[in-house]
């Protein structure tokens, strides 16, 4: 009964230690940010890792994305109320401020986030983290450094793409479900067009990759337990991450916008 | 020169090691044994600063490593071979990366020269011709010896081996007795070895440790701890559990 009463300020203390130790590990990753250069190979391996092999999923999801926003805008204008080229700028707003890089943090959380949780937790269970420290590595800045720096320069670029290839989907699909032209669509998309939209999902998505890449880095760096613990610390990664992401959304949006 | 004094470590209540002294010379091979759970492996992560001890001081070549900087741990690590238990490879690299990883990290050696020491290492520890595999393509023993030949690669003073026989066959655990040995007989070499295989200690050390309930139980040499009247040590040594 005791210990029942006790268990949530065990969890508050437990998450106010890990808090802790995650601005440890993020304080020592940014005093390692001078010597970037040493693992400059690493870092492009794993912006080819994040970014360019994140291709082919962020056009899929992101194509969809625009599709979707397309037919239910369709559905809300049924009305007559509304000019149907209204849906450009429906679609064009949702995906460069929202969708994309919403819909891009989430895939690449399964992706990108669990991978590493689970590869920097494989090397931690299995000795390998020690041994680059006994072979005199610094593991923050062979381990962690590469990929939240990786992710931070190929999570806007995916962006961009996501943002694309989201327009063309809604694009297709409003063309194909509602009587809208390419230029009626295009005019709607330009008359509600600000540029500062698009840097704002840029800054969202820099946001959520160094958010994903270092909560996954932490999580992984951490793990105790043997195969159990790199389970764990890989659920962690994705459950953390998701709420990450939506906080970081909303903070944002209430300090950018 | 090895020098441990007063050295504690504990986790949250349960004491690992406590008021742990000892010194090793250089050149000799001192091998630490005890019981699963007896806290071999933690002082030797202590040793090489993987681990912080809550109380003592541990100097090697006269440096206090538990208060070094990161920096400076790196320097006195580089002159420390590492032989995990497991073998520790690094996994999304060949077993010759593996190897020549440390070297380009730890010397100022060409490429031609790095290629060769490699060759040299594996060639050392009877794995010629292996430096295209990968570590998923070794077996445990042979995980063993390429995790030898990266700790000796960069031609360190000091090797320490996290239990280098243990889960082997007898011919291998032999194998590796001799390679340790080998390394040894340089006279260059201090050696410190964690192990609960007695055969391991007859065969490489001249001195031995056996830690039990986190205190140094005795300090000899393996002609010694053979005929202590100690029903601790001779439980150890006989593996008897009946014993105690």
């Amino acid at each position: 009964m005791f210990r029942f009463l006790l268990y949530p300020f065990n969890l508050l203390i437990d998450s106010l230690e890990g808090v802790g130790r995650y601005v440890e590990l993020m304080a020592s990753m940014f005093r390692s940010l001078f010597s970037w250069h040493k693992n400059l190979s690493l870092i492009v391996d794993q912006m080819f890792h994040i970014g360019v092999l994140s291709i082919p999923i962020v056009i899929l999801t992101s194509l969809f994305s625009g599709m979707v926003t397309s037919v239910q805008a369709a559905y809300q204008f049924e009305s007559g109320f509304v000019p149907n080229w209204f849906v450009g700028s429906i679609v064009g707003e949702s995906i460069l401020m929202e969708l994309a890089p919403m819909m891009t943090g989430l895939v690449m959380t399964g992706r990108i986030g669990a991978t590493i949780a689970a590869e920097i937790g494989t090397m931690r269970v299995s000795e390998q983290i020690d041994a680059l420290e006994s072979l005199s590595f610094d593991p923050v800045s062979f381990l962690i450094l590469p990929r939240v720096l990786a992710a931070a320069i190929m999570f806007p670029i995916l962006i961009i793409i996501a943002d694309c290839f989201g327009i063309i989907g809604g694009l297709f699909a409003a063309v194909n479900a509602m009587d809208v032209s390419h230029l009626e669509f295009i005019r709607g998309l330009r008359n509600w067009f600000r540029p500062w939209d698009a840097w704002f999902g840029l800054i969202k998505g820099l946001f959520f990759g160094i958010a994903i890449t270092s909560i996954a880095c932490y999580q992984g760096y951490y793990t105790t337990g043997g195969a159990t613990g790199v389970g764990r610390a890989t659920t962690a990664t994705v459950v953390i991450s998701c709420v990450a992401i939506v906080f970081l959304d909303y903070i944002l949006a209430a300090i950018l916008l | 020169m090895i020098e441990v004094k007063n050295l504690f470590k504990s986790y949250g209540d349960k004491g690992v090691l406590s008021d742990i002294n000892f010194s090793v010379v250089q050149g000799q091979s001192v091998a630490i044994v005890g019981k699963s759970g007896a806290g071999k492996s933690v002082l030797l992560k202590c040793l090489i600063g993987l681990v912080k001890p809550d109380e003592g001081t541990i100097y090697i070549d006269n440096k206090l490593i538990n208060t070094m900087s990161f920096r400076q741990l790196q320097k006195i690590r580089s002159n420390i071979g590492m032989v995990f238990q497991f073998g520790a490879l690094f996994d999304s690299m060949t077993v010759g990366e593996n190897i020549s990883l440390a070297l380009h990290k730890l010397t100022k050696l060409s490429d031609d020269e790095i290629k060769e020491r490699v060759f040299n290492s594996l060639k050392d520890v009877d794995m010629a011709d292996t430096e295209d595999l990968m570590p998923s393509e070794l077996s445990g023993g042979m995980k063993k010896r390429v995790g030898i030949a990266r700790a000796i690669a960069a031609k360190p003073t000091y090797l320490f081996y996290d239990e280098p026989t243990t889960g082997l066959d007898p011919v291998m655990t032999d194998s590796i007795n001799r390679l340790i040995l080998k390394f040894q007989s340089t006279g260059k070499v201090t050696s410190v070895i964690i192990t609960h295989e007695m055969r391991t200690v007859y065969d490489v050390a001249n001195r031995v440790l056996l830690l039990h309930d986190g205190k140094i139980w005795f300090d000899g040499s393996p002609e010694e701890i053979k005929n202590v009247d100690d029903l601790v040590i001779q439980q150890f040594i006989t593996g008897n559990s009946t014993l105690v």
